[in-house]
């Protein structure tokens, strides 16, 4: 099924041609209505109404994270705040808080792009949909909201949290569609099966999941538990929230990126340059129809490919990758580029191991070190040591089979390592802190 | 013939251990041997309660990592070599012993050693074909 027939499957020089008028509209705006825009365009000597054709947006600097942060909070608003009628803000992990504006179009667009999300995943009008996002400055959870309205489905404004109600609400609303991030979808399963809970024989048929990178064995690993579809879904706060891109449950590859509001080029993290189509590098996104905040050439710091050809779906917007991780993620240990997604892969390529880890990066005499931890499990322990000692040696080989990197494992009790009801924090970088 | 043995992961972390014991002895279960073997991460605890079966769960309940497995209660001569002679038959079968550790109590005149086998039936026969007495269970987790 497909939501907006009329859009999702325009031809492609249809969608190009749209892009280019969006995106010329979008340029003359910002540089007329944003400082930031004016002057960075006049620094690198761009004159708005040069942008000609699509590979002309190559020529335009990129937007960082850095320079919302700059403009906090509504430095990089392109309309008076009276048109304003919703902010949200990401995370402030480091510093303050990036800070984004709707106006009311940006509102519906935005609901629209959940809409067809929700239909992409096999969602529809009669669905209850039970959203596990967080309500408030995050925008995962409002984002999800208005869109599931807009769909016509039932939805239950959960939020994050309060498992235990989750899941009687679950079993006694009859939820079947369940949007959270993956890692709390596995600990809902989590505290289903200690609670006697199948959650398997429930109503619920599709997850929709995202805000945090996760992997192709952590979606089989929810679908077996709850017997589900789990689709993964993309957005970020600076671009939109939820709904920027998301996996058709025809195909389950890639993430379709709406094309008909968003502009996505990959580039090499180092050079800045656009790498030729197909090839791995850092997503960056402009944004063609945004009223609020638009942005030009945003460095999405997430790592992915495009899949040029067509999909089975019949959609033609162009799809992502399953996204890599992060380039803020990214670990250098020793040298050597790591991912936490990667490691996340070896755990679950070895039997009874949990998902649950977490990864402790330190420095010792001036050489870095890994330690991952792994919660032991039932399935795993033994009474005799060299079992368990078996099962590190095993997890450290296949880690430095994959990355080339030594570590040291520790297994730890289970239900020790910090379950998240947001997005899961897999690493505690210690190195930084000392000096 | 077989002697049931509760195994708890417990990680080097102060006051694990007291709360492991704490657990047992609320649930009333007393302990009838014990070994604790120790690695510089993790250790393993191995226990020989009177009450297997409502050991584990009330552990379990607590979040703990437990494991049930099947060990032999040899009784043993008290007295210089007399370990060594229940080593060599066993050795002489051909069955390996993975660890082992004593019973705090007395039986009789003899001492007594859990040993965990990773063929305990055949470790069973080999002990009783040469006259060596191993305790059932229930006489073990009343001693």
């Amino acid at each position: 099924m497909i939501w907006n027939d009329e859009f999702e499957t325009l031809p492609r020089e249809a969608i190009e041609s749209l892009q280019l008028k969006r995106l010329q509209q979008t340029v003359e705006r910002v540089c007329a209505t944003v400082p930031f825009y004016k002057e960075t365009f006049a620094r690198a000597g761009i004159m708005p109404d040069r942008i000609r054709n699509l590979e002309d947006l190559q020529r335009l600097p990129f937007t960082l994270k850095q320079d919302l942060r700059d403009n906090y909070p509504y430095g990089l608003f392109a309309v008076p705040l009276d048109r304003i009628v919703r902010i949200h803000a990401s995370s402030g992990t480091t510093g303050k808080p990036t800070v984004v504006g709707y106006t009311r179009r940006d509102i519906d667009t935005w609901a629209e792009l959940m809409a067809r999300s929700f239909v992409a995943a096999g969602a529809h009008r009669g669905d209850v949909i039970h959203n596990a996002y967080g309500y408030g400055l995050f925008t995962g959870g409002l984002g999800a909201h208005y869109g599931a309205e807009k769909l016509g489905a039932s939805v239950i404004p959960m939020s994050g949290g309060n498992t235990k109600k989750q899941l009687m609400i679950m079993q006694d609303f009859g939820s079947t569609v369940l949007t959270c991030t993956p890692s709390y979808c596995l600990f809902l399963a989590e505290v289903a099966a200690e609670e006697g809970i199948d959650i398997r024989k429930l109503p619920l048929r599709v997850g929709i999941h995202g805000a945090e990178p996760w992997s192709e064995q952590m979606r089989d690993e929810i679908e077996e538990k709850l017997g589900i579809k789990a689709i993964d879904i993309y957005g970020l706060s600076e671009i939109l929230g939820p709904g920027v891109g998301i996996e058709c449950i025809e195909a389950q590859r890639g993430l379709h990126i709406w094309e008909d509001h968003f502009i996505a080029e990959i580039i090499d993290p180092e050079s800045g340059e656009v790498l030729p189509r197909g090839e791995k590098g850092e997503l960056v996104v402009t944004t063609i129809t945004k009223e609020g905040i638009p942005l030009i050439r945003y460095r999405t710091r997430d790592i992915t490919r495009l899949i040029p050809e067509p999909c089975i779906c019949g959609r033609t917007h162009v799809r992502l990758e399953r996204m890599s991780g992060r380039t803020d993620d990214m670990l250098i240990i020793r040298g050597v580029n790591v991912f936490p997604s990667q490691i996340e892969s070896v755990l679950f390529n070895i039997e009874g191991v949990e998902p649950h880890y977490q990864l402790i990066v330190d420095r010792e005499e001036n050489l870095d070190t890994l330690e991952v931890q792994v919660e032991v499990t039932e399935q795993t322990f033994s009474d005799e040591i060299k079992v368990l000692q078996g099962l590190s040696n095993r997890i450290s080989h296949d880690i430095k089979d994959l990355l080339g990197v030594t570590c040291k494992v520790r297994l730890v009790e289970p239900k020790t390592l910090a379950r998240s009801e947001g997005k899961a924090q897999r690493v505690n970088d210690k190195r930084g802190r000392k000096d | 013939m077989k002697v049931e043995q509760i195994s708890i992961f417990i990680e080097n972390k102060f006051g694990r251990l007291a709360e492991v014991t704490k657990t047992l002895g609320e649930a009333g279960a007393n302990i009838r041997a014990l070994s604790l073997a120790d690695t510089s991460d993790f250790g393993i605890l191995r226990l020989i309660v009177d009450k297997t079966d409502l050991a584990k769960t009330t552990l379990k309940e607590q979040g703990f990592t437990v494991n049930k497995t099947e060990v032999v209660a040899v009784e043993v001569p008290d007295r210089p070599l007399g370990l060594c002679g229940i080593l060599q038959i066993l050795d002489e079968g051909r069955v390996n012993v993975e660890y082992m550790y004593a019973f705090v109590e007395r039986c009789g005149e003899n001492a007594v050693i859990i040993f965990r086998f990773d063929d305990p039936e055949e470790a069973i026969r080999v002990l009783t074909e040469n006259k060596v007495k191993v305790l059932k269970g229930e006489r073990v987790y009343s001693m």
